[in-house]
């Protein structure tokens, strides 16, 4: 699906044409078969193989066999992946068309600070200490930092440079209290090394359900946002003439970005990267138009997520590598390889 | 020999070729301008000119030697370039900012001579900003910049002066007021000017030799009263139009042909 | 012409001097040298400055001879060098890169630099030189390779970003591998490293440091004047007879160079790169780079900011990379205020 195609400089004023369309709404469903693939994949492979057979039976024929209980095990795991895949990649897509920054992501708001920062709070100074605790704590810490970015970088009259340079300062200052924390608590280092690095593996069906529901109502959210983000991208004054409300439009994306990182950060630890890459990637091929755009990277998004994950089971068997390491490890390499390909009037 | 010539040069950025086997004369003590539809390979060639852009095969020369192979500081006190994207430094006064033409004149030991604050003094006053001397450039009018970065090209002191689009964003009376200052500086202190001019009439008024442009290839060059005509504009710029004779300078000026009258050619 | 005053001698010679600029360089290298002698004498230890002053001189008594010349000087001496070769670092990029917000992270140093020390520590439990060794190699390797992958006839910037970016994301991950595989003593001692920290740091690392800054302070300085013609645009100064290219190649070398050496010793100390050019030039109010009031800036930065964490948490309890983060984030909100108040924003 990364086929070449010459990127579009046209928004949403003129319609693609026919042909490219149903090539692009093709391509759609390709993706979208290979996220089948994934996903299945993710509930087959692991420490222990399971045959098509078998996950069937687990998936269908629930009879509490061994094979049906880690059926039962990668399911929650799988779902909780293409879940956070769907709010990293939406997330990242929206951040990005509101900062007019193709290389936006959620750290550049603090959000991931913002989490950690909380986290950390959590362990050294509330004695939490359960991966499921953390979930409120990260998830009440991004909003947060969302929300202070927002009122610092001016709320209603926000500026794409305002609230990256208010991100940025949060983010400094959050992660100087975070390493002074860890430093001097050698239990809180402990734990955090672990969740910084961003995992599955402690999915379960609870911390599915808790973020379940903000992650629905932020992908509706973004969906609905593609048309006036489109307007926003031609610049403030154009988008004023063309009729979109800039302020409304700027505050739902940040409640949508915050929301979605807040609840994927909350459930795995802040996974790097993929909300950077899939966007700005998928952007090289469906060109500028959001509403192109935020489909592919929900879709694309938890296929590196899942792949990443089931590759890091496999590599490092009987034990795991994080889902967080692998995306960079196997994401970067990708990254650098289509940057490097494309020429570079077009970037 | 003229001091400034192309020989069969072929300009590209990257793999985009814009001009080949390109041969360009400047006459010395000439007002040259280069006119020329959008994306016609004006501004390359002057950026060629100006040794700003390598050409992929011919050479440029300057005063008969190939001007990439020259010491920088020495081309530089012969052939001056205002570009069409300038950068003024945040906070910088008017007068620093026409003292940065010395540069090719200075060197770590001989930073700041009485020759060059008289230069600089003697620039600002030519173009008329020596009030402004002490304010910041981020301060002043698109007009009272461009003659700020010309104060600057001349602080230079080249005997040749290439302007890329030096009216371009300028109202109509400080389009004039560039230009006249242009022909000062060519009839009064004898210098060879170079420039890319958007306006055709304008250039037809100002200009002792014209340089045609299209895609890449010279159509007509010589003396604006000898070359322009009806066929000869609607050769490069594919209009239109009666050339008559400007009733203030006696220099050919253009006028579009009326739509209905295009119309109806077009029609037949 | 106002503040500035041009001496010549009778053969023409002749020196330009920004007076402000020049007094701004003066009293940030007074407050660096005074904020020195205080960090030394401050510790569980405390010795009065006056004392200090003495023994530096050759006339204290052993024991706070020892203490002085042995274990604080050259721990000072390390902060004031990565201090001074942050900030003329960060001064570079930002002046070569037109961008006041860029820093030499856009090569991955700081991530290949940890990754390096990381190895030393983790998988070695190596000693410090060892892993001030694997620190400079690994920036300067992280450096090379996001380099030549973004080299394509020749490096465009933008591609060299992203390149850094995707180089910088398989860093990371590493070093987060990294820290969840050592034991927690490693574990600790790789997140302080990580921080930026000057504890311990002895005469092995002032030499180095000090020998790289006598090659590159004077190499910069004599193509500032190149540099700033440049930020008139490539065009201008190419026009003004720079050789733009040569000019820039040769400073992002020093920068890469200053940059890497500097957090080799120290670790990656965040903010000072960033902060130190743009607070000199708040003070010097001239446009140019400010090569010099950056350098002397971040050196009295550093060692300030050392002695705050010693004097706010006690002696070595928590790196100086703590206290230069908090006070970037304050210093990027007074940014955000006082550029929202002006309406540059």
């Amino acid at each position: 699906m990364l086929v070449d195609s010459p990127p579009e400089q046209r928004a949403e004023t003129a319609p693609a044409p026919p042909t490219r369309r149903a090539i692009r709404a093709f391509g759609l469903l390709l993706a979208l078969a290979v996220l089948v693939l994934v996903a299945l994949a993710s509930i087959a492979i692991g420490a222990k193989e399971l045959s098509l057979e078998q996950v069937w039976h687990g998936l269908f024929q629930d009879t509490g066999s061994y094979g049906d209980v880690v059926v039962d095990e990668r399911l929650s795991r799988t779902a909780l992946g293409l879940l956070a895949g769907v709010a990293l990649g939406l997330a990242g897509a929206v951040l990005q068309a509101l900062t007019r920054n193709p290389l936006a992501d959620p750290g550049l708001l603090g959000l991931n600070a913002g989490a950690s920062a909380a986290v950390v709070t959590a362990i050294t100074y509330f004695g939490v200490t359960s991966l499921s605790g953390y979930v409120w704590f990260a998830f009440a810490g991004a909003a947060a930092v969302g929300a202070l970015v927002w009122f610092l970088g001016g709320s209603r009259s926000a500026t794409p440079v305002r609230l990256a340079l208010a991100g940025t300062a949060i983010s400094a200052a959050l992660y100087g209290y975070l390493q002074a924390v860890m430093i001097t608590d050698e239990a809180a280092l402990n734990k955090m090394r672990f969740w910084t690095v961003g995992s599955l593996a402690s999915a379960t069906d609870s911390t599915i359900l808790q973020v379940l529901p903000f992650i629905a109502v932020g992908s509706v959210l973004s969906l609905v946002l593609a048309r006036p983000l489109n307007a926003v991208a031609l610049g403030d004054d154009t988008a004023k003439a063309l009729g979109a409300d800039l302020n409304r439009t700027r505050a739902l994306s940040m409640l949508a970005a915050t929301v979605l990182c807040g609840a994927a950060t909350a459930a795995c630890g802040p996974i790097a990267f993929v909300g950077l890459m899939v966007p700005h990637v998928v952007r090289s091929f469906t060109g500028p138009d959001l509403r192109w755009i935020l489909p592919y990277a929900a879709i694309l998004s938890p296929v590196l997520l899942l792949g990443a994950d089931v590759l890091g089971r496999v590599v490092a068997r009987p034990s795991e590598l994080q889902v967080g390491i692998v995306t960079a490890i196997i994401g970067g390499p990708v990254f650098i390889f289509l940057v490097r390909r494309r020429r570079t009037a077009q970037l | 020999m003229n001091r400034l010539s192309a020989e069969s040069v072929t300009l590209a950025y990257d793999q985009r070729v814009i001009a080949e086997e390109l041969s360009v004369e400047i006459p010395d003590n000439s007002f040259t301008v280069i006119v020329g539809p959008n994306a016609c390979g004006k501004s390359t060639l002057l950026r060629a000119l100006s040794r700003m852009l390598k050409p992929n095969r011919g050479r440029v020369l300057l005063d008969g030697q190939v001007i990439q192979s020259m010491p920088a500081k020495k081309v530089a006190r012969t052939l001056g370039l205002l570009p069409q994207s300038s950068i003024a430094p945040d906070g910088i006064t008017v007068a620093d900012l026409v003292g940065r033409g010395r540069y090719p004149h200075q060197g770590i030991l001989r930073q700041w001579s009485t020759e060059d604050e008289r230069v600089v003094q003697e620039s600002m006053a030519q173009t008329g900003v020596t009030e402004l001397a002490d304010r910041y450039v981020d301060e002043l009018s698109g007009g009272q910049r461009q003659r700020v970065w010309i104060a600057m090209a001349l602080a230079q002191q080249t005997p040749l002066l290439l302007l890329d689009e030096p009216t371009t964003y300028l109202d109509i009376q400080h389009q004039i007021d560039v230009l006249d200052l242009c022909a000062e500086l060519h009839e009064e202190q004898g210098r060879t000017l170079v420039a890319v001019l958007h306006d055709l009439n304008h250039a037809a008024r100002y200009a002792t030799h014209l340089i045609a442009l299209r895609e890449g290839r010279i159509v007509a060059e010589g003396a604006p009263n000898d070359i322009v005509t009806a066929e000869l504009v609607e050769e490069v710029f594919g209009l239109r139009c009666q050339v008559i004779d400007d009733p203030e300078t006696g220099t050919p000026l253009v006028v579009p042909a009326a739509r209905k009258a295009r119309a109806a050619t077009a029609a037949s | 012409m106002k503040s500035t005053r041009v001496v010549r001698s009778p053969g023409g010679l002749s020196v330009r001097l920004d007076v402000r600029a020049a007094l701004v360089v003066v009293l940030l290298l007074l407050a660096a040298l005074a904020a020195s002698v205080v960090l030394i004498g401050t510790g569980d230890f405390p010795i009065s400055a006056g004392d200090v002053l003495k023994t530096l001189a050759g006339n204290g008594n052993a024991g706070q001879e020892f203490i002085v010349n042995e274990l604080r000087l050259p721990r000072v001496l390390v902060g004031l060098l990565v201090g001074a070769s942050l900030g003329l670092g960060g001064a570079l990029f930002q002046a070569v890169t037109r961008n006041p917000l860029s820093s030499p992270d856009v090569l991955g140093l700081g991530q290949g630099a940890t990754a390096g020390a990381l190895v030393m520590i983790v998988l070695f439990s190596g000693s410090a030189t060892e892993v001030t060794v694997g620190a400079l190699v690994g920036g300067l390797a992280t450096g090379l390779a996001i380099y030549l992958l973004a080299w394509k006839q020749g490096v465009h910037g933008y591609r060299l970003v992203l390149v850094g970016i995707g180089v910088s994301a398989i860093v990371t991950a590493v070093n987060g591998y990294l820290l969840t595989v050592s034991d927690i003593v490693d574990a600790t001692r790789a997140v302080v490293w990580m921080t930026g920290s000057l504890s311990g740091r002895d005469w092995e690392q002032v030499w180095p440091l000090l020998g790289l800054c006598a090659v590159l302070v004077p190499l910069v300085l004599v193509n500032a004047r190149g540099l700033r013609m440049m930020e008139m645009g490539d065009d201008v100064s190419g026009a003004l007879g720079v050789r733009v290219e040569r000019v820039r190649a040769l400073l992002m070398v020093a920068a890469v160079l200053l940059t890497a050496t500097a957090t080799a010793a120290a670790g990656p100390v965040s903010f000072v790169a960033l902060t130190a050019p743009q607070l000199a030039r708040r003070l010097t109010r001239s446009p140019g780079p400010n090569l010099l009031s950056s350098l002397c800036m971040g050196a009295a930065l550093l060692v300030t900011a050392d002695w705050a964490s010693q004097r706010t948490f006690g002696a070595d309890q928590l790196p100086v990379g703590v206290v230069t983060g908090v006070l970037g984030g304050v210093y990027l909100l007074w940014l955000l205020v006082t550029e929202r108040r002006a309406g540059r924003i």
